[in-house]
């Protein structure tokens, strides 16, 4: 039987997983500035006896899509979408530095800035806290100016902007909370050439049609693999059969 | 079991649970001070299924590792507390908040409710009440014989009386803000309740302290966009449907291993 029938078997093993991965694309075609996790299959070479033809397939993530999702306008005071590249700072729940394109903001019974996910915005010297306001703007660079509540319009005071980042994408990759974080570790740099809209949100940025043709090609791969099989299975009945003695 | 398939349905609770917010917001797009929901969603956590930077062998390193997501989850379905429009209806006891603010209601067990729909009413002891008979606060009072009444924009409440010409302040209708009001609860009849994450309410007169006027004559409308609820609902169905074909694809694929092997 030799290694064939493991080398089929992890085929099909890896394009089930291959599989997973883009269903949770799918599961997150409306998950507010979702970035899809890219897959990527590597061929990982056994060297030993015989000929060099046991290279078994590896799915490893490749880091994310950073291709940007549709801008849809809510008209919401708080809901802000990032225009061409770049990230808003997060807080992890570990206090690192993580960072996301979700816009769908809100205030937190604390006062602080969070995002739809429950993360607490970075801003220039630490988390965003806001005093109690009646009205707050967002501005292009992320600077939040608010009219303290009880104020007349014109007391606008600007209480923090939102550190807006944009490393390569090289050295991004997805943490385990799903927030983007840095492949060197290093915390990000602000970057004043990131711009925001107000009263818009960014959607995810899932290839929804992609992502079908994808499945449908993993489940045709996926029977090829088993066909494989199959025929290893046959292949081992037709030598059992030579050996037979009638 | 298979991971797709468990992915697959959390996309489609996630769906599922967006299109009973949208049917939600759609029927609800006549009533007065409804303000519609949202529904949040985020990713859930990540399987750590091989570790970057383990070691492949005492001397090298995996260069890269695997790490799946588990499918999505509703973190929860938020109110949007966009100011919705103010529509006529030339009855006098009709009152829309513009801007900030709620109106406050005296609930049946003693404890405070705040709404925006202000289509008011009197009761048979001349209280000023909802439509659902509960009480505003602070309690209003509107003698038996009033000819015509008043509310100015401060919420000062005046009526005349027969026989005299002179009007008469019976009363004040304040309003209550919330540092957030997306915290708070909505327990139906257009109420909603203070809640941790709302803070306390900051009660005082229309028109100070950042607080909304009030119009008298007007109700506010519904702030549902029928139409974005339309472009949503088509986007949740195409959603929906391509995370059953997730799972029907994962089920036709262990069909396979089941009747080939």
């Amino acid at each position: 039987m030799d290694h064939f029938v493991y080398i089929a078997a992890s085929g099909a093993r890896e394009s089930m997983i291959s599989q997973a991965s883009n269903a949770q694309n799918l599961a997150n075609a409306s998950t507010v500035g979702f970035r899809a996790d890219l897959m990527l299959e590597k061929v990982a070479q056994i060297s030993g006896q015989g000929v060099g033809s046991r290279a078994y397939p590896q799915m490893v993530n490749s880091g994310v899509d950073v291709s940007e999702g549709v801008i849809n306008i809510t008209g919401r005071d708080l809901d802000v979408a990032i225009n061409g590249p770049g990230w808003m700072t997060v807080q992890a729940s570990d206090g690192s530095q993580g960072m996301s394109r979700r816009g769908d903001l809100r205030v937190s019974e604390l006062g602080q800035l969070v995002d739809g996910a429950g993360m607490q915005l970075v801003g220039e010297g630490g988390p965003i806290a806001l005093p109690p306001f009646s009205e707050i703007a967002i501005g292009t660079d992320g600077t939040i100016s608010i009219v303290p509540l009880g104020e007349d319009p014109n007391t606008l005071a600007v209480v923090d902007r939102i550190k807006l980042v944009n490393p390569d994408p090289q050295n991004l990759e997805k943490g385990r909370d799903g927030l983007l974080k840095t492949r060197d570790g290093e915390p990000p740099v602000a970057d004043a050439g990131v711009r925001m809209t107000g009263g818009s949100l960014e959607s995810s940025n899932v290839d929804t049609v992609g992502s079908m043709v994808h499945m449908i090609e993993l489940a045709r791969q996926f029977e090829n693999h088993v066909k494989m099989m199959k025929t290893a299975e046959n292949l081992d009945q037709a030598s059992a059969a030579l050996m037979e003695l009638s | 079991m298979n991971q797709s398939l468990w992915i697959a349905k959390t996309g489609l609770d996630a769906q599922q649970t967006k299109m009973s917010n949208i049917a939600n917001n759609l029927a609800n797009a006549g009533t007065t001070g409804y303000k519609r929901g949202r529904a949040v969603f985020a990713d859930l956590l990540y399987q750590n299924v091989r570790q970057v930077g383990a070691q492949s062998s005492q001397d090298t390193q995996l260069p890269s590792g695997l790490m799946m997501g588990t499918g999505v989850r509703t973190v929860a379905t938020e109110k949007l507390f966009t100011q919705g429009n103010l529509q006529q209806t030339d009855n006098q006891l009709d009152m829309a908040v513009q801007g900030r603010g709620f109106f406050q209601v005296l609930m049946p067990d003693g404890s405070q409710a705040y709404t925006r729909d202000g289509t008011f009413q009197m009761d048979a002891q001349g209280q000023l009440v909802t439509s659902g008979g509960f009480q505003v606060q602070p309690s209003i009072s509107i003698p038996e014989n009033a000819q015509s009444l008043t509310i100015g924009s401060d919420g000062t409440v005046s009526v005349r009386l027969p026989g005299s010409s002179a009007i008469s302040q019976i009363g004040n209708v304040q309003l209550a803000d919330f540092v957030n009001p997306a915290g708070l609860q909505p327990i139906g009849d257009n109420l909603f309740l203070e809640s941790s994450a709302s803070g306390s309410p900051q009660s005082g007169n229309p028109g100070l302290n950042g607080l909304g006027t009030v119009s008298q004559g007007y109700v506010e409308t519904s702030n549902v966009n029928v139409v974005e609820e339309l472009v949503n609902m088509i986007e949740t169905q195409r959603a929906y449907e391509m995370n059953s074909r997730a799972i029907s694809t994962t089920d036709q694929m262990l069909q396979y291993v089941a009747n080939n092997l």
